[in-house]
């Protein structure tokens, strides 16, 4: 497992063999794995959401902080990089190369 | 390592979110621990179509299922595995085969992985020849590793599935060896369940309690040296532990199965219960046998639950057990699963392990074959 920092230019995506995709029934993000299933809170799904190769750490702190409409950029900062960090630790995501 | 994060525990909301097709009872394997009903071969001539089966997957991803595993019998055996596949990927369903890979070939893995399956579950018995033979009653210990093989090589994420057994448990050192040198994500030892075949063979199968502890420490030491590498599971069997198994995570909860004639079951075990009338996919619509068909009601919840069960702290978490197991062992699914240490019948598993720590005999395994008129049911 790594420990490297996340840096704000990385663009995460989602790492095979997870499956990530809304879930009508369920009302909620979900990540699918071999014989798993993880059901996100909202803003876990919002965070893994933003994981999709193209978009970078910046970018997902802006977007989400816009869509949270949170004054204090820290708190979101704060949340999204441990979620990150957490999701990768999890082997949820991985950056792209 | 990594803590926190999102809501883990998923109860499907009252909705199904397994669905598990058995495509087919055929196999061309014999498992002495094999886990479909002893009357198999009826099924033969009643097994669901193609579009059939994809009315059903349809149906069931309307209700919520999210995870499908196409079973068996070995599916493979059927011609339109790559259809179904690719149509239950098209639903949004994360497609997982569970296969003998007897019956596979290297086109065919690239054609369902063109169709879009995620995740292959293989079935293992040994790597030695002659206990992989007598387990699997036919000689496939090559065909078997040339398929992993062939497996890992089209990058398909693999759970390697091995029953274990006494004529097993003894080699799951080199198991774990071949699994990690080969580059399986996951495996599974699997302590045999016995049902079926499995109950019928019981006591020549299940290992004694010493044998059980050897092999668990083994498996902790090969956790230790080989790391993020390997993930092992190691199921203890429930005759060895004193408490019942959370089956199917309660009756009716979040699992479908559907049996190759389109019979709906709780569970894949559920042809147990000879005296229910199992709802049939041909004759009612999918939502409606979940919601309210009387199989499924039966043991849903906790209004069902006799004592000890109905006051015990623990229904939450075991929901009273296996309810198959209960109805072959005690001879009602409405008592307390016997596992249980608390179960007024909990005696009928203590001689089963009693027996299974008494000298090893030689009697034959029974293989798994078409019943020819003899009706080989055990008592309980």
């Amino acid at each position: 497992m790594t420990t490297v920092p996340i840096d704000l230019a990385d663009r995460f995506e989602i790492r095979p063999p997870f499956m990530f995709r809304w879930e009508h029934s369920q009302h909620a993000h979900v990540l699918l794995y071999p014989e798993g299933i993880v059901k996100l809170n909202k803003t876990g799904g919002d965070i893994l959401n933003c994981c999709d190769g193209h978009t970078n750490v910046a970018e997902v702190l802006e977007q989400l902080g816009a869509l949270y409409e949170v004054a204090d950029a820290n708190v979101i900062r704060n949340g999204v990089l441990r979620f990150l960090e957490v999701s990768r630790g999890k082997g949820w995501i991985r950056i792209k190369t | 390592m990594a803590k926190a994060g999102s809501e883990l525990r998923l109860d499907g909301n009252g909705n199904p979110v397994w669905l598990l097709l058995e495509l087919t009872y055929q196999c061309p394997l014999q498992c002495v621990f094999c886990s479909n009903p002893r009357n198999f071969a009826d099924y033969r001539r009643n097994e669901l179509n193609t579009a059939e089966w994809i009315e059903v997957m349809r149906q069931a991803r309307e209700l919520g299922a999210m995870q499908i595993g196409f079973s068996g019998g070995e599916p493979t055996l059927r011609k339109d595995l790559e259809i179904l596949v690719a149509e239950a990927d098209r639903l949004g369903y994360y497609t997982n085969l569970i296969t003998s890979g007897i019956g596979l070939t290297e086109a065919r893995l690239r054609a369902l992985k063109d169709a879009g399956l995620r995740h292959i579950q293989l079935g293992f018995q040994s790597t030695d020849r002659a206990t992989a033979q007598q387990l699997a009653g036919v000689d496939c210990l090559e065909r078997k590793l040339g398929m992993a093989r062939a497996i890992k090589a089209q990058g398909f994420p693999m759970v390697l599935n091995v029953p274990i057994t006494r004529q097993n448990i003894g080699q799951i050192p080199q198991i774990i060896d071949f699994a990690a040198e080969l580059g399986v994500d996951y495996m599974e030892l699997a302590n045999v369940q016995y049902y079926n075949w499995a109950l019928l063979n019981r006591e020549q199968l299940m290992p004694t309690r010493e044998e059980l502890q050897r092999a668990e420490a083994q498996v902790q030491e090969a956790r230790e040296r080989l790391g993020d590498r390997l993930t092992i599971f190691f199921v203890i069997p429930d005759y060895y532990e004193g408490r019942p198994k959370a089956c199917m995570n309660g009756w009716g909860a979040i699992h479908l199965t559907i049996a190759p004639n389109g019979n709906v079951l709780p569970c894949s075990q559920a042809s147990s219960f000879k005296d229910l009338d199992f709802p049939n996919v041909r004759q009612q619509r999918l939502g409606e046998i979940w919601h309210d068909s009387p199989v499924f009601n039966l043991y849903r919840g906790d209004a069902w639950m006799p004592q000890p069960c109905r006051s015990c702290d623990e229904k939450e978490k075991d929901f009273g057990g296996c309810r198959c197991q209960a109805l072959l062992l005690t001879g009602s699914g409405a008592n307390t699963d016997p596992a249980c240490s608390k179960s007024p019948h909990h005696q009928l598993i203590q001689q089963a392990v009693a027996l299974a720590q008494q000298p090893h005999t030689n009697r034959p395994l029974i293989a798994r074959h078409a019943s020819q008129g003899v009706n080989l049911e055990t008592t309980p």
